[in-house]
């Protein structure tokens, strides 16, 4: 039985991998915000099926938590914004959709080489789910990397909260402090770059990131 | 140590955290400029009398808080910064709020902010729980975020931008260490609460996985090495300071990294009790020298004047990580003793540089010119600032930098010709533009300025104090604090 058990939690943080990828190629910004609503929904899954391996209920708050504001709230008030700041055409990324790809698979090798190697003696759920928890981290930071636009940089930074919320769950009976914070912290930095966008909005009528460059270092 | 001679009706320590909460709150209510500035600075002072009293009173080490020899001393730290910047702040935003760059709602919100952040610093420094830790400084970034973008002009939003960005990105991965430190632990103390307990870890990280430390440990240097401001994470740190208001900026150089240094300590401690871990000195050593050695380079170039006081805030915290890299009881101390006297020394310069920079009305260092005509007090007293930071005997910072080259030449004379590269080439900088700030003809407005000059002088005073005479017990208590690093 307890094969079964590994190998739906593998496939749903396999499965986060796989969105996390399909983060990195979207070039549109409702379909960036649709795929988004996507990692929540499978992370949530993720982490309800783990409270349910490990026989810890108050994993399933957390689930909840990141069904309803990750999976739901957040991807429709960034809709509305995108609407009301008409951007929803433009996407614009630094690097070429091909090697950002690539780049991405080495990530991933790179997390499942130093993470498998370094907890040889931890029990295999945990330490494959690290992997790729740490994978869909990377992801996460290369998306902000790669991307211009304000909110397609806080869609990464969500994704790599994601892959921590992914780790904290996998590590068996860690203290739910941690997740709790998670989410509040999610919460508190959504109503922070929201403030910062319409501030952003207000004074120069553009969200990317690239008009604030403008300024650089030093005032003459 | 010995009791108190009375009973407290609560503890010290809750009073540490209680007191900037509740201030907090209340400040969220009050209108007004003149009484919230004065329950600021009240509650400042208060919660600095309360940490004074951990230093005789010893709670016992619960499940979330605790107080050692080693956080005393960046609790004590804090809280005095924290109070005389209160003091400066008030007088600095009077005259923001005269001139209208501040509106009486942005002032609230700024009040209650700055009691925030004082909380959030204290619980991370007392937390006894990794997992509260991260939290509170979490915490603590996200209000300073606020505070960088107060202004809402297009720089300080793009700076308060960049820092939010970094410095999440640098929490995030702190967390990630966190919880790698937690699976270490978890198969020697079990699932649960003890295995995030300091106090607990510590004890038992000798029989951790050392693979999964190490991992750990790499991760936590680079997410709490974003906060302290090491080079090549540093990018964040001149913006947030020069855009936002100066008060700020002497929090964030004072304590802020201090705190997210605090963490780094926590975290090299429980390294080094694992025989079979990497030894997390290297690391630290390369990256100090790193910042030191660029800061001073950068310091050059600068034509903003907070700006060129971040990028040496950025060159000392180098040398602070440095110091403590090379680990051992007298780099310790050394260690220790610069990160007290540059945290006192670069708020003073900030008191004085915020003034100046009302008095100019700019922040560039080509309008600036011939301060100690137009404005001697401050004009001295930037001087006298300067002449600490850049390291001039006899004043603090002279002894902790001997003390930290000193040491490092008995052991590795090679790191220590470049300590010492490093901070002639930030000597050189910083005369320069001093010289031109200073001394020669006076530009600009020569307006008196109503300024608060005690905070800046008491600052001083102690800087100036520490460089001629070191009191016995405070010797002995950073000794044994330095023998606790390890």
């Amino acid at each position: 039985m307890s094969a079964h058990l590994f190998d739906i939690a593998h496939m749903l943080a396999g499965g986060l991998v796989l969105v996390s990828f399909m983060l990195l190629y979207q070039d549109r910004m409702f379909a960036l915000l649709n795929v988004f609503a996507l990692h929540a929904v499978v992370l949530s899954a993720s982490v309800a099926w783990q409270g349910f391996v490990q026989g810890a209920p108050h994993l399933l708050i957390t689930a909840t938590i990141a069904l309803v504001l990750k999976g739901i709230i957040i991807p429709l008030a960034l809709r509305r914004m995108v609407v009301r700041l008409g951007i929803h055409r433009t996407i614009e990324t630094v690097v070429g959709i091909g090697p950002t790809m690539l780049a991405g698979m080495g990530l991933v090798a790179l997390s499942m080489v130093v993470m498998l190697r370094a907890t040889a003696e931890a029990d295999p759920l945990a330490r494959e789910d690290l992997a790729l928890a740490l994978s869909v981290v990377l992801l996460g930071l290369m998306m902000m990397v790669t991307r211009r636009n304000a909110v397609s940089q806080v869609v990464g930074f969500m994704s790599l909260e994601n892959g921590l919320v992914l780790a904290a769950t996998g590590a068996k009976g860690m203290p739910l402090v941690v997740e709790i914070s998670i989410a509040f912290s999610v919460l508190i930095a959504f109503i922070v770059i929201g403030v910062f966008l319409f501030r952003i909005r207000e004074r120069f009528d553009s969200v990317d990131v690239a008009a604030l460059d403008a300024f650089r270092g030093e005032r003459q | 140590m010995t009791a108190l001679p009375f009973d407290a009706p609560i503890g010290a320590l809750a009073a540490v955290l209680i007191i900037p909460g509740a201030a907090a709150a209340l400040l969220v209510l009050l209108p007004g400029y003149w009484l919230s500035a004065r329950l600021n600075v009240l509650a400042a002072l208060a919660t600095f009398m309360a940490a004074l009293m951990l230093l005789f009173e010893r709670p016992t080490p619960g499940g979330y808080l605790f107080v050692d020899d080693l956080n005393v001393v960046f609790i004590v730290l804090a809280t005095l910064v924290g109070f005389t910047t209160s003091a400066f702040s008030a007088s600095y935003i009077g005259h923001e709020l005269e001139i209208g760059r501040l509106t009486p709602r942005y002032l609230r919100f700024y009040h209650a902010m700055y009691q925030t952040l004082m909380f959030s610093m204290n619980l991370a420094l007392t937390a006894n729980n990794i997992g509260l830790m991260w939290v509170a400084i979490e915490l603590a970034t996200l209000t300073t975020v606020l505070m960088v973008g107060i202004y809402r002009t297009h720089e300080a939003l793009e700076a308060a931008w960049k820092y939010f960005i970094l410095g999440s990105v640098g929490i995030a991965l702190a967390l990630f260490g966190t919880i790698l430190v937690y699976m270490a632990a978890r198969p020697v103390l079990g699932e649960g609460q003890d295995a995030m307990v300091w106090t607990v870890l510590i004890g038992k990280a000798a029989g951790f996985s050392p693979e999964l430390l190490n991992v750990a440990f790499v991760f936590l240097m680079l997410g709490y090495g974003t906060k302290v401001g090491l080079a090549p994470l540093h990018a964040w740190l001149p913006d947030a300071h020069a855009e936002g208001p100066t008060p700020i900026s002497a929090v964030l150089s004072g304590l802020l990294l201090n705190v997210a240094l605090y963490a780094l300590l926590r975290f090299k401690m429980l390294l080094a009790a694992n025989p079979a871990a990497l030894a997390p000195g290297p690391l630290m050593v390369s990256l100090g020298l790193l910042s030191l050695i660029f800061a001073g380079f950068m310091l050059y170039r600068r034509r903003d004047i907070k700006r060129m006081f971040a990028y040496s805030s950025i060159e000392h915290m180098g040398i602070i990580t440095f110091a403590f890299g090379m680990g051992g009881p007298l780099a310790n101390f050394a260690g220790l003793l610069h990160m007290v006297m540059h945290s006192l020394t670069k708020s003073a310069i900030f008191f004085a540089v915020g003034h100046i920079a009302q008095a100019k009305g700019t922040q560039r260092i080509a309008d600036i010119r011939g301060l100690t005509q137009s404005h001697p007090v401050l004009g001295w007293g930037l001087v006298l600032g300067v002449a600490a930071i850049a390291g001039l005997p006899p004043l603090g910072i002279f002894m902790s930098e001997f003390l930290i080259v000193s040491s490092t030449f008995a052991r590795a004379p090679l790191l220590a010709l470049l300590v010492v590269a490093g901070l002639l080439i930030a000597f050189g900088a910083l005369f320069l533009r001093l010289n031109e700030i200073a001394f020669g003809e006076p530009t600009g407005s020569t307006a008196p300025v109503k300024a608060s000059y005690v905070p800046l002088f008491a600052h001083l005073a102690l800087v100036a104090m520490a460089g001629v005479y070191l009191p016995a017990p405070l010797v002995a208590w950073f000794q044994s604090v330095a023998r606790l690093l390890g």
